[in-house]
């Protein structure tokens, strides 16, 4: 649909005024990330909140990464993240496949399971979980925060109504050369599903990166916490160098701009032919 | 396959069928299992033992033995101002962020997929506070929400200085600039799946509306709006519950997680406070039975007030 109820330029004008609301506290992070501690606060009521002077180089960068311990909780969360997104793409895409494909007792049941699970919040389970994992000696290690995000109802539902979608004929003719359900998955259908796989990475990136509620219960010191956790190492100490915690808060941000830039036309591809949108 | 087959050429197909057929099944499970063992230990198990544990006075660390204590816990937890302070918070975001966020979504939906120049590029930046992880949009915006911040240098020279509030230090103002945040932080997503939404309204449709001579706002009352139902279903659906999941802005924004005076406190910081702060577990339980018992409910009359037609989550 085109937006004909306006003319061109005004529709130019508030787009780009949308853009400002959407883009400014971002300009000011990064501007803020460059500047000298003191001023950040200072110069907060006018034009220059946005412009990085004094210039301090990456100094608040270096201070940051000394502060919190940025290299280990980088590491972490790495560790965190990328097990979660790696792990789940294969789990909960083989669910996706088998239900979405093979025909067998209980399926249709399974499908009316997974969907139930969706709605029910993690946040109304991370209590038993705690539990658990307390029981289990589980508390402060990297599993602990890995596990429990693997298979997820949301992103099975996702890749079942993706391959709903792959057209059948397709699978029969890697069938008819004699490739079984699981050859057929990996080397025909699996590479079709790349919008499908890049929206729930993207999507499972964003959700473990920023994970805060969890980590918060169940981990304690430095070691094995994330990234997401440590800003609030900054806001204890006093002065609050208000640079360092927005260079630490660039620094936690850039990995997800850049894994988003890179899959991005995947996943508005991935989005619109999944399930998401209804 | 012809008509004339003999009779034990039938049955030998038959039965090559149904080894097929029971090795595609044992397929089918040997692919299923690892999400279904995951399913099962980290959803099913936890949520019925919240199911148990709330009807105990179960402690994280505790001497005592675990005894069962009936409803009490349900009891405690009604009877707490806490809790309730939570709910209304909870009710009040959802109230005013669920239309608000929606309405924002599908306008810039609408703006970027006009066949305008740049519109990847307004779709990109719209979309990047998504991007963004909220710890760090939240401590960004209380440096922009302080008393002498940018926020309110804006609105001193809009408002001619009538309007400059103590954002996160009043008790009026703290929800409001929480509710503002969250928007501005997930606006972007719930755009993108209504993108893909009105990408699939067919463009004849909007010709044969032009064609009975309708205006502008009749073309998106009749064609778009019934066009992107399920898009638009699935984002109602997704920011309630997201709504009453709010956590991250309320625990690092205010001074105090949930200030000032309980102004911010949801129902998950309610949670958190008693399961993991106060180490009480049976009641944490019991909290968190009653909000997925809430939910559920809203999803159920969402849905019925809604009555969609196709299988959308």
């Amino acid at each position: 649909m085109r937006a004909r109820g306006l003319p061109h330029t005004a529709q130019y004008v508030v787009m780009l005024l949308l853009a400002a609301f959407f883009l400014f506290p971002l300009l000011y992070m990064v501007a803020s990330s460059f500047k000298q501690d003191g001023v950040v606060l200072s110069d907060a009521d006018s034009i220059a909140a946005f412009l990085p002077i004094p210039f301090v180089g990456v100094e608040n960068f270096v201070d940051a990464i000394e502060r919190a311990s940025v290299v280990q909780s980088f590491f972490n969360s790495m560790v965190i993240s990328g097990s979660i997104v790696g792990l789940g793409l294969v789990v909960n895409s083989l669910l996706g496949y088998a239900l979405a494909r093979l025909r067998f007792r209980g399926r249709t049941l399974l499908v009316a399971f997974v969907i139930a699970l969706i709605i029910i919040p993690f946040e109304a389970l991370a209590v038993p979980l705690l539990f658990l994992s307390a029981r289990l000696g589980w508390l402060d290690t990297y599993h602990v925060q890995i596990l429990p995000f693997v298979a997820n109802p949301l992103f099975i539902y996702l890749f079942y109504t993706f391959f709903l979608n792959v057209p059948v004929e397709i699978e029969e003719a890697a069938r008819i050369d004699g490739a079984g359900p699981l050859r057929t998955f990996v080397s025909v259908v699996a590479p079709l599903a790349k919008p499908a796989y890049a929206t729930v990475a993207i999507l499972g990136f964003l959700f473990s990166w920023g994970q805060f509620l969890w980590p918060v219960m169940v981990t304690r010191g430095i070691d094995v916490r994330p990234l997401a956790l440590g800003i609030g190492t900054f806001k204890t100490t006093q002065p609050v160098q208000w640079g360092d915690i927005m260079a630490y808060a660039a620094l936690m941000t850039i990995p997800l701009v850049i894994v988003f830039l890179l899959f991005q036309r995947y996943f508005v591809q991935g989005v619109a032919s999944s399930g998401v949108k209804g | 396959m012809t008509q004339r087959t003999d009779v034990s050429g039938r049955a030998e197909a038959v039965t090559t069928f149904r080894t097929w057929r029971s090795a595609e099944a044992r397929t089918a499970w040997l692919l299923s299992t690892p999400a279904l063992i995951g399913l099962t230990a980290f959803i099913v198990v936890p949520f019925l033992l919240a199911l148990v544990l709330s009807f105990t006075n179960q402690r994280l660390i505790s001497p005592l033995p675990t005894r069962f204590i009936g409803i009490e816990n349900y009891l405690s937890t009604l009877a707490d101002a806490g809790f309730w302070q939570g709910l209304i918070n909870n009710v009040w975001f959802v109230a005013i962020v669920v239309p608000l966020q929606s309405a924002l979504a599908l306008f810039l939906a609408i703006l970027v997929n006009s066949r305008i120049r740049g519109r990847v590029a307004f779709r990109t930046v719209y979309f990047m506070p998504v991007v963004t992880v909220m710890a760090a949009a939240a401590v960004t915006w209380t440096l922009l929400l302080n008393p002498n911040g940018l926020v309110n240098a804006f609105l001193d020279v809009i408002t001619f200085g009538t309007f400059t509030p103590d954002w996160l230090g009043s008790t009026t103002w703290a929800l409001p600039a929480v509710m503002a945040v969250s928007i501005w932080q997930g606006t972007g997503f719930q755009m993108i799946i209504l993108l893909a939404a009105l990408q699939d309204v067919p463009e004849e449709l909007y010709e044969a509306a032009e064609l009975d001579g309708a205006g502008s706002w009749q073309k998106f009352l009749n064609v778009t709006l019934p066009g992107i139902r399920n898009g638009l279903i699935f984002v109602v659906t997704v920011t309630t519950i997201l709504a009453f999941r709010l956590f991250d802005q309320v625990w690092i924004m205010p001074q105090v997680p949930g200030g000032p005076l309980d102004s911010t406190r949801t129902m998950m910081l309610h949670l958190v406070e008693t399961g993991f702060g106060a180490q009480a577990i049976g009641r944490a339980s019991a909290v968190a039975v009653i909000f997925f018992v809430l939910v559920l409910a809203l999803t159920l009359v969402q849905r019925r007030f809604i009555r969609e037609e196709g299988g959308a989550a």
